[in-house]
């Protein structure tokens, strides 16, 4: 059976050029990166240029770049990092209603803590509304925090603008880029960022590896406590050959990749949308590269899921890590999204291995299914 | 938190058996709405108080449709009195079990016949 994995944003396929740059790290240089031996120096020679990598793609300095698990607990270290060094200053955060669950429910347990969170609303496009976030602002706010591009719709916010509305303000600002790092530029000192979240599975790399941006001379109250790796920011031995991968992720996407991908992204929204009962969500030209979102009325996301994977097709319903839950997606819902079109919504993120031949087939696909279920349906 | 459904949950939600209307049917039930998930209509035939045909349309996921269709293939050829009797279990049962979360879809499915059998009697 053909098979077509449109779940990009769930995970990527590691590329051969990573798997290849990491290998030896498991087998012949496999050093605890804090030891004297020549083994350990090896070992921390590798992550210190894999450092200077990944700080060069964002224009930070190496010593600024902290390598975590991944993106969750970037975005836990990040935000109540933050909270808990600053809480004497003050005790409110500012934050989007359509973040990822890593943001949002460490926002919420540090509700649960005493804090104070603002959740900004965002236009039917899907961007955040900036007055608002001007006029949320107190004398008691520590930080803002706002997804570069969101995992769910793909659009991709102004975080420029917000950097310099947290930089007038004398903010912390820090954005989750688990979704962006590699497909849209990022300048950490344009954008004013004092934190920025990374994660290598999305771009070609290995799972269980992330990183955040902080800027130096930003104070935070460590997370994970132990031996004093990572600048004494995050303790625990390195992961060096994740480490190795994630820094040779960073050259895998080239714009080159990344003109195609969008071009592909354009023609399938277009093939989609000659779908009757179907509408985009988000802006068309300001998302993600990869990123096509379509709700289909009448029809029930899930069973459009699993009519694709009998086909061979793999998408995801709302973000992977909730689409067991019962209750529509809060992205969908915070875009302004009828529940009855939010449980019809389809992600579909495509990668720089996509084949306009497999486009051309999962679309096919999704004419047939939606055609069939919409049979099925007592709605028309 | 993730799932995975049982083979016949799946057989029935890829060949569902008994989709579709029926023209003047006894009975219909309609429950769920839109705003929550699913929606189902389910449609009797009802001659000499024995079941004869029964169909469906659902909007909803794989486990609202294999529970749909199973209910359909169940109740016919049963007595009104006898397909009263099925129960949200006895589904489930037949299924191999469903995720937790989707455990009310079988309760749904038994409220539409239910539903249509309250309409035939009516008539």
């Amino acid at each position: 059976m053909k098979k077509v994995y449109l779940d990009n944003a769930s995970t990527t396929k590691v590329d051969n050029k990573v798997v290849e740059a990491m290998n030896p790290y498991f087998l012949d240089q496999y050093g605890n990166a804090s030891c004297l031996h020549s083994w350990g120096q090896e070992a921390r020679d590798a992550v210190e240029n894999a450092r200077k990598i990944i700080a060069e793609k964002i224009n930070a300095e190496p010593e600024e770049i902290i390598f975590t698990s991944g993106g969750s607990e970037a975005n836990n270290l990040a935000i109540k990092g933050t909270a808990f060094q600053l809480k004497e200053k003050g005790d409110h955060i500012i934050t989007s209603s359509f973040e990822h669950p890593a943001v949002l429910n460490t926002c919420k347990e540090l509700e649960k803590q005493g804090f104070k969170i603002t959740y900004l609303g965002i236009n039917k496009n899907g961007f955040v509304n900036l007055e608002q976030l001007k006029n949320s602002i107190t004398n008691k706010t520590i930080l803002v925090s706002i997804i570069h591009a969101n995992n769910e719709i793909g659009t991709i916010q102004n975080i420029e603008e917000i950097g310099k509305i947290c930089k007038e303000n004398n903010l912390a600002f820090h954005t989750d880029a688990v979704q962006s790092l590699s497909k849209v530029p990022l300048d950490v000192k344009k954008t004013n960022l004092s934190f920025a979240s990374f994660s290598a599975h999305k771009m070609h790399g290995p799972k269980g590896i992330g990183a955040l941006f902080i800027k130096k001379g930003t104070k935070l109250k460590k997370q994970i406590d132990g031996g004093p790796q990572e600048f004494n920011q995050r303790a625990g031995t390195e992961n060096v050959p994740g480490i190795i991968g994630f820094a040779k992720a960073t050259e895998v996407i080239t714009e080159e990749d990344i003109r195609i991908m969008q071009k592909m992204r354009d023609y399938m929204i277009e093939e989609v949308l000659k779908i009757e009962g179907t509408s985009l969500n988000g802006s068309k030209t300001n998302r993600l590269c990869n990123n096509v979102s379509i709700s289909f009325k009448n029809v029930e996301g899930e069973s459009i899921l699993l009519s694709l994977d009998d086909k061979g097709v793999a998408v995801t319903t709302s973000s992977a890590c909730t689409s067991s839950k019962l209750e529509p997606s809060h992205v969908l819902a915070a875009l302004g999204l009828k529940p009855e079109d939010a449980h019809g919504t389809i992600r579909f993120t495509l990668s720089k291995y996509t084949t306009k031949e497999e486009l051309d087939y999962a679309i096919a696909s999704v004419k047939e299914i939606i055609n069939n279920l919409r049979r099925i349906s007592p709605l028309k | 938190m993730s799932f995975k459904y049982s083979d016949e949950v799946m057989k029935r939600f890829r060949n569902p058996k008994n989709v579709g209307k029926i023209e003047n049917p006894s009975g219909t039930g309609i429950v769920g709405n839109r705003q929550c998930g699913d929606v189902m209509h389910l449609y009797i035939k009802v001659e000499n108080n024995i079941i004869t045909d029964a169909k469906f349309e659902t909007l909803g996921c794989a486990a609202a449709l294999a529970f749909s269709d199973l209910l359909c293939g169940m109740a016919k050829n049963k007595t009104v009195e006898e397909a009263l009797k099925l129960t949200k279990d006895d589904l489930v049962k037949e299924l191999g079990g469903v995720p937790a979360p989707k455990l009310h879809c079988s309760l749904l499915a038994v409220d539409a016949l239910h539903k249509a059998i309250e309409d035939y009697k009516k008539k």
